[in-house]
């Protein structure tokens, strides 16, 4: 179909390319369109279903997500903190500092427990990664690697590897060594490639498989033996921070936050997005689940930590105080769900009651930003990592003279 | 063609968004309660919840062996 000489009734923006020009105004299902004729021509061109155009996927999109809206505020009958009214207020906790892990020249960006409930990994700016025994402070490995700001650790589930990933856009599984003379570094193999810097990093439930989310907005799925990549997740509109596994009774779906302050929740296998959630005011630093994989929590620059239940498909709770200026950078649950504990960047950790929504403790001591805090895998500890260049381990006990 | 990629990324929203409106959903009440009852099932078994005592705590302070 050639350009055709047409009568002109209006000037203006085209309402698709918005170029002014000579606008054809013609009604498809009798909704108003008007178009220079170049898109005009493009329109028909392109196969669009029968009255589809830009305006109606618009209008298609605004209604659909008014209906979500309407969906969700159905089934909002009552508030989690008022269900929780009845059960009793949570006792004194005591938990404190037992051990100072010194050792890092540098701020401690990330950290991560091995299943043995005593190993842990910690990674940081100076380029450095260290393996440590968290009951006898002894330091077990300590890896150099050529990049600086490993922004993201994690130890294999068999305890035999760790990955590491941060600027240099790649994330590396590193197999530990029994031989302490070994040059762990040479050992490195580059796993993930993305195209921007690696947020986070984490093994599925064995060695052979590598989740990681990018500053490149996307998540993405890795064969660790050949590199390979398995499948890539992409929706976010901007980095992506974190991303945590459900835990494994729940089967694949992962979760991830980022800059775009929205939280996506993903099946693993299709690559799909499953369900969003976009309610936090500022970057979504940390997403964590929740214990039994109902739910998750996030922790965000606009100091609030949130609770999201993904069978109710919204919000549930939202952790924050007036006096709390400061973003969240990271956020764990206790063994049981009940505690929340999360870093901030006035260098506290908030330990707030998930159910009641009110906030249970404070733990003092670091000296700068917490960048990550981790409950061990037994529930027995609680370890953060901070940007003083320390990582502390706290315990809850009851001492035995009352 | 801005036109064409205006109207693929739109078609993707669209289609993401039927897809989430298909979603079954459960009502508040019933998600809390859930999650309230999984926190009081497990809460004896949270160490940092309910503390454990010195003894079976791997963290503690080591004692200080000496030979007799």
């Amino acid at each position: 179909m050639c350009d055709q000489t047409f009568v002109a009734a209006t000037f203006g923006p085209c309402e698709n390319c918005s170029t002014p020009s000579p606008l054809i105004n013609i009604y498809i299902k009798s909704e108003p369109i008007n178009y220079c004729s170049l898109c005009v021509e493009m329109m028909a061109c392109q196969g669009l279903q029968k009255g589809e155009s830009l305006v109606s996927l618009k209008r298609e999109s605004e209604s659909l997500k008014k209906k979500l809206e309407e969906e969700r505020k159905k089934l909002c009958d009552v508030e989690l903190n008022q269900v929780a009214e009845k059960i009793e207020v949570l006792g004194a906790l005591s938990i404190k500092t037992r051990r100072v892990l010194k050792g890092h020249g540098n701020k401690v960006l990330c950290m991560d427990w091995c299943k043995d409930k005593r190993r842990l990994v910690s990674s940081s700016q100076d380029g450095k990664l260290i393996v440590w025994d968290a009951f006898t402070l002894n330091k077990e490995h300590g890896v150099s690697l050529p990049c600086t700001w490993i922004m993201t650790c994690a130890y294999a589930p068999s305890g035999c590897a760790v990955a590491c990933g941060g600027l240099d856009n790649k994330c590396s599984v590193i197999p530990l060594s029994m031989d302490r003379n070994e040059n762990l570094a040479a050992k490195k193999k580059s796993v993930a490639m993305h195209t921007n810097y690696v947020s986070g990093c984490t093994f599925t439930n064995s060695d052979m498989q590598l989740l990681t989310s990018s500053g490149d907005g996307t998540c993405a799925l890795w064969d660790v033996e050949s590199g390979q990549l398995l499948q890539s997740f992409h929706g976010h509109t901007a980095d992506v921070l974190s991303l945590d596994l459900a835990p494994s009774e729940t089967g694949n779906t992962f979760v991830s936050g980022g800059c775009d302050m929205k939280a996506n929740v993903w099946d693993m296998r299709s690559g799909q997005n499953i369900q969003s959630f976009e309610s936090h005011e500022s970057d979504i630093n940390c997403v964590k689940y929740y214990p039994s994989g109902d739910a998750f929590a996030s922790a965000s620059d606009d100091a609030t930590c949130r609770f999201y239940d993904l069978r109710a498909d919204r919000e549930v709770a939202v952790y924050q105080k007036d006096s709390i200026v400061f973003g969240a950078s990271t956020v764990d649950f206790s063994l049981s769900g009940r505690l929340l504990f999360a870093g901030y960047n006035d260098y506290t950790i908030n330990v707030w009651d998930v159910l009641k929504g009110t906030r249970a403790s404070i733990l003092f001591g670091h000296e700068n930003r917490v960048s990550r805090v981790r409950v061990s895998p037994d529930g027995t500890a609680l370890c953060s990592a901070s940007w003083d260049n320390t990582l502390r381990w706290a315990t809850d006990f009851v001492t035995e003279n009352k | 063609m801005s036109s064409s990629s205006n109207i693929v990324a739109m078609k993707k929203i669209v289609q993401q968004l039927r897809l989430e409106a298909g979603v079954n959903r459960v009502k508040v009440s019933q998600a809390a309660a859930d999650l309230q009852q999984f926190c009081l099932q497990h809460a004896q078994h949270d160490p940092l919840l309910t503390g454990m005592s010195s003894s079976n705590n791997p963290f503690r302070p080591q004692k200080v062996c000496s030979f007799l």
